[in-house]
């Protein structure tokens, strides 16, 4: 058992369900946002800046009986790319999953160009990841223009879009 | 999807140089009745009368019949109709779509909903494929090659789509790039490292004068008031960049003078008169260049 799984323990054992791990504290708010998590029936318990070898500090959310699809995983990608999931079933994990990011993404992250038709029109957006030395930074597919980690704003699920004119 | 034009990105240098042999073929004969039973649609959600008249002009010449409106005024667009429900719509009329659209990336959304190939004729600040390959066609024309040329760039390179659009495309040739500019409007450090990863040289300079003698071709970009924040530094730098007669001697005789038009005061009229300037051959080379990209696309050449 590694240094991190030792500290996951601290916020109390679930049966079954997903641990998230390595998450930067300042994403954990996010995270919960991007994955639906404040609006879920589910037991939730997190905890925040825990020591980690890896990240310094880190947040973990461990979520009761929920197991997540890839594209829900992808979103997260962009805000907590070391984030590792542990999908548990009775007490034990059954199986790790890194976070990795994808070489194209969808619908999950907003153009920072105001005048992209992204953010004009009832439409996904569509971008391909650049991964550089200051973060992840995405080329928009339609206005190609390159909105930076800095500016990054991610699409929650309960986003509604604009209408145009 | 069918085969469309949006970004100069889109062309191999295979396909752009047989776009521009076609265009040399359309013109030493410019009138074709090779789109006699085709229907273009131009569509012009923003008014840019030398551009659509350009389009217009190459559909006619191939006999093709057109419809279209000139700006969205008079469209469903006041009424809240989408992008998608429009190009929708006007893809079951036409054979091919030509767009203008004040939005960033509109015409690479309106590709992926039509049934026809789209042109983009301009989408906001960001592509307008068919004015580097008429700058390109004339630039052939001119240098009667497009490899190793010198190309200076000049006035705002910080905001100018076609200088952009030229440079990535040149760059396929071997080209010496010089940008002439004031600071605040200097060629954004991404170009300078895009030409980098391809080993390519480029110099950059503050002063025109200097640099015209080794130019092969000057293309020369109007510096808008709107992009400074203080007037009086647009003042300083307005006429900095003003080419005139005088200014070309000496120079290359092989040397062209080009501008994507409207030109206000940075090109004097006095050079109109010598025999480098060539913007007005320029424009006419758009019409000969966006035939040969009509017929391309259309799958007729």
């Amino acid at each position: 058992m590694d240094v991190d799984n030792d500290k996951t323990f601290k916020v109390s054992a679930i049966k079954n369900g997903t641990v998230i791990d390595r998450i930067p504290p300042q994403s954990l708010f996010k995270v919960i946002e991007i994955l639906g998590l404040d609006r879920t029936d589910h037991q939730i318990t997190f905890g925040t800046n825990f020591d980690s070898k890896h990240l310094g500090k880190k947040a973990i959310i461990k979520i009761t009986d929920s197991f997540f699809e890839d594209r829900d995983i992808d979103r997260i990608s962009l805000i907590a790319p070391e984030a590792k999931l542990n999908i548990i079933k009775d007490y034990k994990v059954v199986e790790k999953r890194q976070v990795s990011i994808p070489r194209q993404i969808r619908g999950i992250a907003r153009c920072f160009n105001p005048k992209c038709i992204t953010n004009q029109q009832q439409m996904e957006t569509r971008f391909t990841t650049k991964i550089e030395r200051g973060g992840i930074s995405l080329v928009c597919h339609y206005c190609e223009k390159i909105t930076a980690t800095k500016n990054l704003q991610i699409i929650s699920k309960s986003r509604t879009y604009p209408i145009d004119f | 999807m069918p085969k469309s034009l949006i970004s100069i990105h889109d062309l191999s240098k295979e396909e752009i140089l047989h776009i521009l042999h076609t265009a040399s073929a359309f013109e030493r004969e410019p009138d074709s009745s090779l789109l006699r039973h085709k229907v273009i649609a131009t569509l012009f959600f923003e008014p840019s009368t030398r551009t659509r008249l350009s389009f217009e002009t190459a559909a006619n010449r191939l006999s093709a019949r057109i419809i279209g409106f000139t700006d969205s005024g008079s469209t469903s667009v006041t009424k809240g109709e989408s992008i998608k429900d429009t190009i929708k719509t006007v893809s079951n009329y036409a054979d091919l779509i030509v767009i203008r659209h004040p939005l960033e990336g509109s015409a690479r959304y309106a590709s992926e909903v039509s049934s026809v190939p789209v042109i983009n004729a301009g989408d906001g600040a960001n592509q307008h494929p068919s004015q580097t390959l008429l700058d390109m066609y004339s630039i052939l024309k001119t240098q009667q090659s497009l490899d190793g040329l010198q190309l200076t760039l000049v006035g705002d390179l910080k905001y100018g789509r076609t200088v952009h659009s030229l440079l990535q495309a040149m760059s396929l040739f071997s080209t010496r790039f010089t940008f002439v500019s004031p600071p605040e409007l200097a060629m954004p450090l991404e170009y300078k490292q895009f030409l980098q990863h391809r080993n390519l040289s480029y110099k950059e300079s503050k002063d025109l004068l200097p640099h015209i003698p080794e130019a092969d071709i000057l293309y020369i970009t109007r510096v808008q008031a709107e992009r400074f924040s203080e007037p009086m530094e647009y003042e300083k730098v307005k006429n900095v960049y003003s080419l005139t007669a005088s200014m070309l001697h000496p120079c290359k005789p092989n040397l062209k003078i080009l501008h994507p038009l409207p030109r206000v005061n940075e090109i004097a009229l006095d050079v109109d008169n010598t025999p480098q300037a060539y913007y007005f051959e320029q424009a006419r080379n758009g019409i000969y260049t966006r035939m040969a990209i009509m017929a391309y696309l259309l799958g007729l050449t």
